[in-house]
C-alpha cells in the first residue's frame, strides 16, 4: 500500500505515544484541570496550591484520561503566568506528563505560551472562524510549525453552529481552509460540533442531539481523515439532579455518537451508565428524546424521570412538599427560595409558639442554618442565598407588629436578641457604588448578623459615630473608585485614633490585598482584612467575632499581613523607572506623514435624550453580571456549565424577566452628550482641544515604568497628532447613562424586601450604561465622526473591543486621574445638559453611567499607566495648575516614591 | 548536482564520524586555541573546538577530507556548541554567526573538490546544530521543578542565527542532533522553518536525538516513538538517533523508527560504550559488525558514527553499506 492511500491516523504524545486508529476505542480527555470545569481547581491555582492541583491530575490521568485539558481562564487568575507554571510542573511528573495535554484556552496569547513549554505533540483546544477567516489562517499556521494538533468549534462569524446544515457548512469550510491553504495535515484535525442540551421543553432544542450524531457521520464520511469530539454531559443538562436519567442519557448519546464517528471527547466516567445495563423503558424513553423520535418524547421522559429511583425533581406543579411538616415547609421555602407560601408557614408556627420571636429564632433561623451550610460547602451559589433572603425578609416582615406587640405587653421578656453580631456596612465617602456591600450585607444577614447598613457617599464622621451609637462588632467598607482607597486608609486612622478595637473590613473592585497590607493595615491595630467575595465574608466575620479563638486568629492575621507587605514591598523595589524627560523621549511615535486622519462628519456637542434602553440588548455583555454575582465563567458558556449553570441559567432567566420589564414599562432612564472637537497635542503630553473657540486641555500621563527596549512609554496624548506637526486631528469625549430611576426602583424592592431584584436593578442598569458606551461607540465609529464607516463587527467582537480607535474613561488604568473628569463636564456641560452629576470623589452619579473620551488613530490602544514618579506628578501639577499635595492625593495610588 | 533526496532512495548514504576525536590527536594547546587573532580573548578557550573553524582551519579541513576519503557522502560542520547560549561559556557570543559561516564554508570547499573529482558519488554537507547546554523541558535545579533555565523563544533566537549563518555558509543539509530534550528540538525546528521561509528556500533537515540509557528514552523522558511523533510536523529527509549508546544498544530503538517514521531513518552510534577510562574501544570491526544487523533488517537510510569513531571506523562502515540496498521510505513493514 503506498503512503498516499494509507489511511491518516492522528498521533498524539506525551513522554508516550498515543495514536487514534481506526481500531482505538473512544479517547477520554480529562477536564478536571479545567478551571471552568472545576471550583476545586479553580480555587487550588487561585490560592496558588500547585502542588494540590498537580493531584487533580494525577489522579485524571490514573482513572483512565487518555489526554488532560488544562484551562485557566478565569479574571481573577493571571491565565499566561498560571499555565506555563503548571504545565512546567506536569513535565516534572512522570506519571502525568506521560500523557498528551491539550491546551485550552479562548486567549491565543495563553495558547501559545502553552506550547512553548510542552515538548510532545499537544492538542490546542481550540480555533474557529468566529473572527474570520484572517486570524483562523495565522493561527493554524503557528500551530503547525508548534507541532500540535487543533480542536475546530463548528462557529463562524455569524455565530455557533446549532443545527445540522450550519455544522456541516462550518466544517467543512474549516476543512477546506486549513487542509488547502494553510496545508495542515487532515489527520491532526479534531471537530467539536457543539453538544446542547436536549428536553429542555423548547421546540428549538428537540433536534440538538440527533442532529450532532448525523453531522457527526457527515463529517467522518466526507472529511478525510480527522476526528470529532464533545462535551457529554450538557446533553443531558435539563435533567441535573436526576442522575440515573443522566447516565443512561450519556451512554444513549455516546452509543450512538461513537457509531456515527466520534472518536473523542470529555465524559465524566463517574457519570456513564452500561449501555446494555439501562433498563428496556428507561432506555426506549431515553432514546425517543436523543434520537427524537417522538413529539411528545420529552414530556413522557419528563414523567418517566419521576418514577426512576432518587429522584425528586422538582417540578412546578409538585406542590408535595406542601404536606410535609411545618419546619420542613419553612427550611425547604428558604433553601429554595420559595415565598408564595412563607406567610401561611410563618402564621402557623407562630400560633404554636409561645412567642412570635421564637419563630424567627427557631423556625427561620433552623432553616438559614441549612442555606448556610450548602453556602458553605459550595452546594448553593450566592444568587440562591439572595433568594433564600429574600424569603427570610418576608417572613420576618409579617412577624414584626407581633414581636413589637410582645415587647410592649412584656418589655422584658421580648429582649431576646439571637444575632450573632452587628456590622456596619457603607460605600465610602465619594463613591455610589454599592452591588457588592449589598450582596455582603445579604449574606451576612441570612447568617443572622444583624447590618446596619449606611448606604453610599457615607462621610467618615458618620461612620465613626454610627459604630460608637451602635456599638457594633465590625465595620466593614466598599469602594469602587480609586479615590474611595484614600478614604479607606483615612478611616483605618480614625478609628485608630478615636481608639477602636472592632476589625474592619475591606471590599470592592479596586480594593486589594496588596493595598490593603501596604496602606491600610499599618494604620490601626486592630485586624484589617480584605474580603472580595461573599462567601468569604462570612467565615471571616465569624472568625473575627469567635470570642474564644479570635485573638489567635487576629494575630495570625495581622501577622500575615506584614509578610505580605514586606514581600510585596521587595518586590516593587526591584523595578526601575525613567524620568519623565527619559520617558518623553521613547514615547510612541506615529507617522503622522502616513497615518490618516479622518475629519469628523459632525463637529460639536451633541445630546441624546430619550432613548430607547430596548436598543442595548443586543450590546450587553453579560459576563461581567455573572460576575458580579460571584458566578464565575464566561456567557453564554456559563449558563451549561457543569457546576454553576443551572444558577447562571435560573439567574439569567430572572435578569431577562426584569429587563424585559424595564424596557416595556421604559423604568429606567437613558440619556447621552458627546461631543467631537478640534484638537493637537501640545507641549508633549497635553492635547489642546477647541470647541467653539474656546480652548480646553487634557492633561494625561505616561508611563514611567523602565520598557524592554523597542517597548514605547505611553502616553493617551501620543495618539495625537502633535500641534507643530502642521495637521489638524480631533478627539471626543462622551458621558452616557442609564441611572435615571435606578435608585427609585431599588428603594421599591427594598421596602418590598426584596433584596434580589434590588441588586440585580442596579446590576443591569451597570450593564446596560455600558452597553450604551459601547453602541454609541460604534455610531460615533460609523456615522459622527465616520472613520470606520464600512466596518461590520459582531456584538461578540464589540465586547471583546475589535474595532479601530479606542475610547479610555478617565479612573480607569490607561489615565487613572479622575480630575480629568471635571474637564470634560465643563466641555460638554454634562451636568447641566444631561444631569449626571459629579460626586466629591468624582464617581459619577448616577452610579450607572460611563465617562470617557474618544481616540480615532488606528494605532490607538489602550495601556495601564502603571506606577509614575515624583518629576512626572510635579510636572503635572504644575500644568495643571494645581497643588502638588493635591495632585499627591488623586493620584496616590499610581505614585511611587 | 543530484538531488540528495533521490540519491537516498537509491542507496545508503554515509555520514562522517567523530570530530572531536580526531581533534584530539593534535593536543592543541590554549595558544593554538587562540591562534593570533585571539591571544589576548580574556578567558581561556582551550576546549572550544568550534573556535578552531577560525583559528586552525586547515585541520578542520583535514579531518573533512579524511572521512570523504574513507567513503563518507556527508561531513557534519564543526559547529555542535556553535548557539550563543553555548558559546557564552566562552563569552563568544557576538562571533557565532562568523563561526558557523566559516565551519560551513570550509566544509563545503572539501566537499567540491571531492565532488569534482568523483562527479558520480557528490559530497555534502550537513550544518550541525547541537543541543546547547540548557534544556526548556527540564530544571536544572531539583528543589524547584517548575523552573526553566532557557525558554522556548531564547532558544529559537540562538538557533535561528546559527542556521541563518550555516545555510549562508553553504550547507547543504541542516542536521539537528544529539537532542536530549525534544522541545529544545522543537525550538530548532521552528527557527528553520521560519529562515526557511524568510528566505523562500527549501533544505532538507536531518532530526537525531538520543537514548541516554537503557531506560530507552531521551534524557527528557519521551520513548522512541512519542519523540518521532513530536518532531513530525516538519517535513525531514530523515530522523534517526546518535550519540550516548554503541550501535548494539540502539537497534530496538532504530526499530521502531524504522517501522513507524515516514522519512528516512539515520543512526551515527559511539564507537561502543566509553571504558573506564572514558574512551571507546569499539573496533572498526567489531562497529562494522553490529551495524551489519541494521543492513540486514533495513533498518537504515543513513548511517555513520559519533564519539569514538574515526576514518577508518567510517571506512569499514562505507565498505558494508555498498553492498545494501537502503530502508524503503513510506512503506509499511
Amino acid at each position: 500500500m503506498s503512503l498516499e492511500e494509507k489511511r491518516k491516523y492522528l498521533k498524539l504524545s506525551g513522554l508516550e505515544p498515543m495514536i487514534v486508529s481506526a481500531n482505538t476505542n473512544f479517547i477520554n480527555v480529562g477536564e478536571r484541570t479545567n478551571v471552568a470545569g472545576s471550583r476545586k481547581f479553580l480555587r487550588l491555582v487561585k490560592e496558588e496550591k500547585f502542588d494540590e492541583a498537580l493531584d487533580i491530575a494525577r489522579h485524571q490521568v490514573e482513572g483512565g484520561a487518555q489526554v488532560i485539558d488544562i484551562n485557566m481562564d478565569d479574571g481573577l487568575i493571571d491565565g499566561k503566568d498560571a499555565m506555563v507554571r503548571f504545565l512546567n510542573l506536569i513535565m516534572a511528573e512522570p506519571d502525568i506528563a506521560r500523557v498528551p495535554i491539550m491546551i485550552d484556552s479562548s486567549k491565543w496569547e495563553i495558547i501559545e505560551a502553552g506550547l512553548q513549554v510542552v515538548q510532545g505533540k499537544c492538542v490546542v483546544n481550540s480555533i474557529s472562524l468566529k473572527e474570520g477567516e484572517e486570524e483562523f489562517i495565522t493561527h493554524a499556521k503557528a500551530i503547525k510549525r508548534y507541532g500540535a494538533a487543533v480542536i475546530v468549534m463548528a462557529f463562524d462569524e455569524v455565530g455557533q453552529a446549532d443545527s445540522y446544515e450550519r455544522r456541516i457548512e462550518i466544517s467543512k469550510r474549516s476543512y477546506d481552509v486549513l487542509v488547502n491553504k494553510v496545508k495542515f495535515p487532515p489527520e491532526d484535525i479534531i471537530f467539536d460540533l457543539n453538544i446542547f442540551p436536549v428536553a429542555t421543553g423548547m421546540e428549538e432544542h428537540r433536534r440538538n442531539a440527533i442532529d450532532f450524531i448525523e453531522a457527526t457521520r457527515w463529517v467522518r464520511e466526507n472529511l478525510p481523515h480527522c476526528s470529532v469530539s464533545g462535551g457529554v454531559s450538557n446533553v443531558s443538562f435539563s435533567f441535573r439532579g436526576n442522575n440515573p436519567v443522566r447516565e443512561a442519557m450519556h451512554s444513549v448519546f455516546l452509543y450512538h455518537a461513537i457509531k456515527a464517528g466520534m472518536n473523542m471527547g470529555i465524559v465524566n466516567p463517574a457519570m456513564l451508565e452500561v449501555y446494555d445495563d439501562i433498563p428496556k423503558d428507561l432506555l426506549e424513553h431515553v432514546e425517543d428524546v436523543i434520537l427524537d423520535r417522538r413529539d411528545d418524547a420529552t414530556e413522557r421522559l419528563l414523567d418517566f424521570a419521576e418514577t426512576v429511583v432518587g429522584t425528586n425533581k422538582e417540578k412546578t406543579a409538585d406542590l408535595s412538599w406542601r404536606e410535609e411538616p411545618l419546619q420542613d415547609r419553612i427550611t425547604r421555602a428558604l433553601v429554595k427560595g420559595i415565598d408564595q407560601y412563607i406567610v401561611d408557614d410563618v402564621e402557623e408556627a407562630r400560633q404554636a409558639a409561645d412567642k412570635p420571636i421564637e419563630v424567627i429564632e427557631g423556625n427561620l433561623m433552623t432553616g438559614m442554618n441549612v442555606v448556610g451550610d450548602l453556602f458553605g460547602s459550595g452546594k448553593m451559589f450566592l444568587p440562591q442565598v439572595v433568594k433564600s433572603a429574600r424569603v427570610m425578609k418576608k417572613a420576618v416582615a409579617y412577624l414584626l407588629p407581633y414581636i413589637e406587640e410582645e415587647k410592649k405587653k412584656n418589655p422584658k421578656a421580648a429582649q431576646g436578641n439571637g444575632s450573632a453580631g452587628k456590622v456596619l456596612m457603607a460605600t465610602v465617602k465619594g463613591d455610589v457604588h454599592d452591588i457588592g456591600k449589598n450582596i455582603v450585607s445579604v449574606v451576612l444577614g441570612c447568617n443572622n448578623y444583624e447590618i446596619v447598613d449606611l448606604g453610599v457617599m457615607v462621610p467618615p464622621e458618620k461612620i465613626i459615630q454610627t459604630a460608637i451609637d451602635e456599638q457594633v462588632d465590625i465595620i466593614g467598607l466598599s469602594g469602587l473608585i480609586t479615590p474611595s482607597l484614600d478614604e479607606m486608609v483615612y478611616l483605618a486612622k480614625e478609628m485608630e485614633r478615636k481608639n477602636f478595637n472592632i476589625p474592619l473590613l475591606i471590599g470592592g473592585a479596586t480594593t486589594s490585598k496588596a493595598h490593603t497590607a501596604v496602606k491600610i493595615d499599618p494604620q490601626y491595630q486592630n485586624a484589617v482584612v480584605h474580603v472580595n467575595d461573599a462567601s468569604r465574608a462570612v467565615t471571616v466575620v465569624g472568625d473575627l467575632l469567635n470570642k474564644r479563638s479570635n485573638q489567635k486568629y487576629v494575630g495570625d492575621l495581622k501577622e500575615d499581613y506584614e509578610k505580605f507587605r514586606e514581600g510585596f514591598l521587595k518586590r516593587t523595589k526591584q523595578k526601575e523607572y525613567l524620568t519623565i524627560e527619559e520617558a518623553r523621549k521613547n514615547k510612541y511615535t506615529i507617522d503622522w506623514s502616513s497615518s490618516e486622519i479622518t475629519k469628523p462628519h459632525t463637529l460639536g456637542i451633541q445630546v441624546i435624550e430619550e432613548f430607547d434602553l430596548k436598543k442595548l440588548e443586543p450590546y450587553i455583555d453579560w459576563t461581567p453580571f455573572f460576575r458580579s454575582w460571584d458566578l464565575h465563567g464566561k456567557y453564554p458558556a456559563i449558563l451549561t456549565d457543569e457546576i454553576v449553570g443551572e444558577q447562571a441559567s435560573s439567574l439569567f432567566k430572572d435578569a431577562q424577566e426584569l429587563l424585559q420589564k424595564v424596557f416595556d414599562e421604559k423604568l429606567l432612564g437613558a440619556k447621552a452628550i458627546y461631543g467631537l472637537f478640534e484638537a493637537n497635542t501640545v507641549n508633549e503630553d497635553d492635547i489642546e482641544v477647541i470647541s467653539d473657540s474656546e480652548k480646553f486641555e487634557f492633561k494625561t500621563l505616561r508611563q514611567q515604568l523602565k520598557k524592554h527596549a523597542g517597548k514605547p512609554n505611553f502616553a493617551l496624548a501620543d495618539f495625537i497628532a502633535p500641534k507643530e506637526f502642521g495637521k489638524q486631528d480631533y478627539i471626543g469625549c462622551f458621558c452616557v447613562t442609564t441611572g435615571f430611576g435606578t435608585k427609585e426602583l431599588a428603594e421599591q424592592f427594598e421596602t418590598d424586601h426584596d433584596d434580589y431584584n434590588s441588586i440585580m436593578i442596579k446590576a443591569l442598569a451597570d450593564r446596560l450604561a455600558e452597553a450604551f458606551a459601547e453602541y454609541l461607540h460604534k455610531k460615533i465609529r460609523k456615522e459622527d465622526w465616520g472613520y470606520a464607516s464600512d466596518e461590520q463587527f459582531t456584538n461578540e467582537e464589540l465586547i471583546k473591543e475589535s474595532y479601530k480607535g479606542i475610547r479610555p474613561a478617565p479612573g480607569y488604568p490607561a489615565c487613572p486621574d479622575h480630575l480629568e473628569k471635571l474637564t470634560i463636564w465643563k466641555l460638554l456641560q454634562v451636568k447641566e445638559k444631561i444631569g449626571v452629576e459629579l460626586t466629591e470623589g468624582l464617581a459619577m452619579w448616577p452610579a450607572a453611567s460611563v465617562s470617557g473620551y474618544y481616540f480615532a488613530n488606528p494605532e490607538a490602544r489602550y495601556f495601564g499607566l502603571g506606577k509614575i514618579k515624583e518629576d512626572q506628578l510635579k510636572d503635572f501639577a504644575e500644568r495643571k495648575k494645581i497643588d502638588f499635595e493635591y495632585a499627591k492625593k488623586w493620584l496616590n495610588p499610581n505614585f511611587i516614591e | 548536482m543530484k538531488d540528495i533526496k533521490k540519491i537516498l532512495e537509491e542507496r545508503i548514504l554515509v555520514l562522517d564520524g567523530a570530530m572531536g576525536t580526531m581533534l584530539q590527536r593534535h593536543k592543541f594547546t590554549e595558544e593554538d586555541f587562540r591562534g593570533e587573532r585571539f591571544k589576548d580573548w580574556p578567558i581561556p578557550v582551550q576546549g572550544n573546538n568550534d573556535l578552531l573553524s577560525i583559528t586552525q582551519p586547515e585541520a578542520i579541513k583535514e579531518v573533512h577530507r579524511l572521512y570523504f576519503e574513507a567513503g563518507a557522502d556527508i561531513v557534519e560542520t564543526n559547529t555542535f556548541s556553535g548557539s550563543t547560549i553555548a558559546m557564552a561559556d566562552y563569552e563568544m557570543e557576538e562571533l557565532v554567526y562568523e563561526l558557523n559561516y566559516q565551519s560551513a564554508k570550509i566544509a563545503k570547499e572539501v566537499a567540491d573538490e571531492f565532488t569534482a573529482k568523483e562527479p558520480h558519488k557528490p559530497r555534502f554537507v550537513a550544518g550541525s546544530i547541537g543541543p546547547t547546554n540548557r534544556t526548556a523541558s527540564m530544571s536544572p535545579d531539583v528543589n524547584d521543578p517548575g523552573f526553566r533555565a532557557v525558554t522556548f523563544d531564547e532558544l529559537r533566537i540562538a538557533y535561528k542565527q546559527q542556521v541563518e549563518a550555516l545555510i549562508d555558509g553553504g550547507a547543504d543539509i541542516l542536521l539537528v542532533e544529539t537532542i536530549f530534550d525534544t522541545l529544545n528540538a522543537k525550538a530548532a525546528l521552528f527557527a528553520i522553518e521560519e529562515v526557511k521561509g524568510e528566505k523562500n528556500i527549501d533544505i532538507p533537515i536531518m532530526v537525531s536525538g538520543t537514548i541516554t540509557d537503557a531506560s530507552g528514552r531521551t534524557l527528557s523522558g519521551q520513548t522512541a516513538e512519542a519523540f518521532l511523533i513530536s518532531v513530525s510536523h516538519i517535513p525531514m529527509l530523515s530522523i534517526g538517533f546518535n550519540c550516548a549508546l554503541g550501535a548494539n544498544q540502539l537497534t530496538p530503538h532504530l526499530e521502531v523508527l524504522a517501522q513507524k517514521a515516514d522519512f528516512g531513518v539515520s543512526a551515527h552510534p559511539n564507537a561502543g560504550l566509553p571504558n573506564a577510562f572514558g574512551e571507546y574501544d569499539e573496533t572498526p570491526e567489531q562497529m562494522a559488525e553490529q551495524i551489519k544487523e541494521y543492513m540486514d533488517k533495513s533498518l537504515v537510510n543513513i548511517i555513520g558514527g559519533c564519539c569514538g569513531t574515526t576514518p577508518e571506523h567510517i571506512e569499514a562502515i562505507a565498505e558494508l553499506a555498498k553492498n545494501y540496498k537502503p530502508r524503503q521510505v513510506g512503506v509499511v513493514v
